[in-house]
């Protein structure tokens, strides 16, 4: 998608809370506000044409803040412009609007980030636990959930699990985790 | 009379039922033998492979990728290996570009016999479960040829596939490919004007339009209902776009209209695979970089410095750079994608599919809304969903 | 005194065996598996149903969709945490006598998946007969299976289940 015209389009409607778009291997991706995010699906509804969600996701970033990263990926039923909002939030008490109102489709995704990592989305109509049990304790793909691995039996010692037997080898540059940090929106 | 109340029965379907292609729950409100409302329970086979692949290496998730889609295991890979290729900014040379858009290609088309298959065998029309699956041995029989196994293959790699395609290949693709038009006439020949199935599919579990643009369906729901969406034209990738072929659409919206696209499909993807086999260029299968790709075998025993970056690979594995990546790409039930985030390590930092078949399955209260029951069974067919990619 | 021809007749004609023989034989040719694929190895069991392979000419005619009118459970795919109190559920509604496929790695010891979600073998929950291995196994591998679970009915003794 072309990204020249976006923000022209979107900041009539959406004054503060965004950053500038930037094509990112081949995605358009903007950063938003937790605040404005309802008003920038409406207006990329409306005035991008952007009318389907793709994916939603989220991604824990522990230990960088914002702890957790909600990925809307917009699209189009018929043609091929795509962006890609982000939106960071903190770990204490995480909630976001529901995208419910805008995007029919949103609805089981929105279940799954709750399941999944314990953001509550405000305004959902049936905010429930989809994936895993409903009285399950526990948020499992969180960062500092454990993979809750079962070592084999044997008589007299306990050996490795899988995890610890693949090794592990941490980034070769001072990059760090959690990815860029987004620049100040606004 | 008059002391007669009207309440709705509430029926539980599944997870352990014949007819909802995995285990998938439905609870029912039916008032007699109308649906009133559908409420749909996943879950039941939720296997945690998102949390898995954060602590396994790029080359080991290969193997857990399989298993999401698993009777479209080339599909899946393909999806993976194109947000990992995307983000690594890794070239994928001719010769495995066109030996990947094959494998997909007949990959589609034996999915969409499993599809064809179940869903006659829940109308009770047995003898084309049994068509259907003899044609699909032919399919896994190449699969066995090419990668060593019949399901999950694990074939391709960062770059490239794994390994070339064997001599005896050729012919035999060439033999399956020859009969999928005679097949496929066969099978249109037995259902299309099939009173039993028309009866029972032909303005069944109708999806309008709007409702599945909203909903997020993709792949044959989407173009079932009319709306002309195949990523494969739309955002082109891993050389689809050096293919002719046609996206089959129909306006109906309803069963048969899913059908019918899925039977095109078979007859476009096989168009597709034919235009790879004949011209299958010439060249390495994978990438030349020794950072990225094993190197030959043969080349094991002579140098040292392949036998180092053997090590490394296969141990440590590769480490792309921060950031993440999302790539679009047409699974057999729709759009499949990968959003994978790297944190710099040898492992990523977050893997999540897009599953089709999630965001197909939210339709499925709306097809069958004060429907008879009947229609439940179809309409789940119909959408065709893979549990294994509903819950991941 | 020799035989006469009426003994010759009925030497040729009459089968003489024990009850259990009897039983257990019938009990093995014709073991009817209650449809529970879950996942991959749901569909290499229906490849195994299907044509090529074809499970029936070793007895199991049909799969049937409910528990109460089987006798065998063959446990193909990965058995969630969600899945696992219901894949008991339909094990007790299953008459006696009854047999358990593990069919599959994720069955059999939980396979690939060491993780939350997922039961480390099935045989947590409900005793195992016989465990395939494979990932997915091949037809013939859960053919052979079923004849290994076959000559363990064989031996098996009327009067109630053996193990």
């Amino acid at each position: 998608m072309d990204i020249a015209p976006i923000l022209d389009r979107l900041r009539p409607h959406v004054p503060w809370g965004l950053t500038t778009p930037k094509q990112e291997r081949g995605r358009a991706i903007l950063f938003a506000s937790a605040g404005v995010l309802i008003e920038v699906l409406q207006a990329a509804r409306r005035h991008l044409a952007l009318d389907s969600l793709v994916d939603l996701t989220c991604w824990d970033r522990l230990p960088a803040a914002p702890r957790y990263e909600v990925v809307y990926l917009l699209g189009q039923a018929a043609g091929a412009d795509r962006l890609t909002v982000k939106v960071q939030i903190e770990d204490e008490r995480p909630r976001l609007s529901t995208a419910t109102g805008i995007y029919a489709g949103a609805a089981w995704p929105e279940r799954e980030v709750f399941d999944m990592f314990g953001i509550v989305f405000e305004g959902h109509p049936d905010l429930r636990r989809i994936l895993m049990p409903e009285e399950w304790e526990g948020h499992p793909l969180r960062r500092d959930y454990a993979l809750t691995e079962e070592a084999v039996e044997f008589k007299g010692h306990t050996p490795k699990v899988p995890s610890e037997i693949i090794p592990f080898f941490p980034p070769r540059s001072a990059a760090g985790s959690g990815g860029d940090p987004p620049p100040v929106p606004g | 009379m008059n002391g007669l109340s009207r309440e709705t029965l509430t029926l539980n379907m599944g997870p352990q039922h014949p007819s909802t292609h995995g285990v998938l729950r439905l609870v029912l409100e039916l008032e007699g033998e109308t649906v009133r409302k559908c409420l749909p329970v996943i879950g039941y086979l939720h296997t945690g492979i998102e949390k898995q692949m954060e602590t396994r290496t790029y080359l080991q998730n290969v193997t857990l990728v399989d298993r999401i889609e698993y009777v479209a295991s080339y599909l899946e890979e393909m999806a993976f290996y194109q947000a990992v290729e995307r983000l690594m900014d890794v070239e994928v040379p001719p010769r495995a570009r066109y030996i990947r858009v094959l494998m997909c290609e007949l990959n589609r088309i034996a999915s969409h016999l499993v599809y064809l298959g179940s869903a006659c065998l829940d109308l009770n029309l047995s003898s084309i479960f049994m068509y259907c699956f003899a044609d699909r041995e032919r399919f896994l029989d190449l699969s066995e040829m090419v990668s060593g196994q019949r399901m999950m293959p694990g074939y391709l790699r960062i770059g490239g596939v794994a390994a070339d395609l064997p001599a005896e290949f050729f012919s035999a693709a060439r033999a399956f490919l020859d009969d999928i038009p005679r097949r496929v006439d066969e099978y249109e020949r037995l259902l299309n004007d099939n009173l039993i199935w028309r009866e029972r599919t032909q303005g069944i579990a109708p999806l309008a339009r709007e409702d599945a643009i909203a909903l997020g369906a993709t792949g044959p729901v989407l173009r079932g209902s009319g709306v002309a969406h195949d990523i494969r034209k739309l955002l082109p990738y891993g050389g689809y776009e050096e293919f002719v072929f046609d996206v089959p659409t129909e306006p109906a919206g309803d069963a048969y209209a899913r059908y019918r696209v899925r039977m095109e499909e078979m007859r476009q993807s096989r168009g597709i695979a034919q235009q790879a086999l004949e011209g299958l260029p010439d060249g390495p299968v994978i990438t030349a970089d020794p950072k990225v790709a094993l190197p030959p075998r043969s080349d094991l025993a002579r140098s040292m410095e392949a036998v180092i970056h053997q090590f490394k690979l296969v141990s440590e594995g590769v480490h792309p750079p921060v950031g993440d990546s999302y790539v679009a790409t047409e699974s057999a039930r729709g759009e499949k994608g990968y959003f994978v985030v790297s944190d710099g390590s040898n492992r990523p930092a977050r893997v999540h599919v897009r599953a089709p078949s999630f965001y197909n399955l939210q339709t499925l209260p709306v097809m069958v809304e004060n429907r008879p029951l009947a229609d439940v069974v179809v309409a789940i067919a119909s959408i065709d969903i893979i549990l294994g990619d509903v819950d991941r | 005194m020799g035989m006469t021809a009426a003994d010759r007749d009925l030497e040729r004609n009459v089968l003489t065996t024990t009850v259990d023989r009897m039983v257990s034989w019938a009990r093995k040719s014709s073991l009817w598996p209650v449809q529970f694929g879950l996942a991959c190895c749901a569909i290499e069991m229906m490849c195994t149903a299907a044509s090529r392979f074809d499970i029936a000419r070793f007895g199991s005619e049909l799969f049937r969709a409910s528990p109460r009118q089987s006798d065998l459970m063959i446990v193909a795919g990965r058995v969630s945490q969600k899945m696992a109190p219901i894949l008991r559920h339909i094990y007790d509604q299953m008459l006696d006598p009854k047999w358990v496929i593990a069919m599959g790695d994720c069955a059999s010891t939980g396979g690939l998946y060491n993780n939350y979600a997922v039961v480390q073998g099935v045989d947590k929950i409900v005793p195992v007969d016989v465990y395939v291995a494979g990932c997915p196994p091949r037809p013939e591998a859960l053919l052979d299976g079923l004849r290994l679970l076959q000559e363990k009915v064989a031996q098996g003794s009327f009067a109630g289940r053996t193990s």
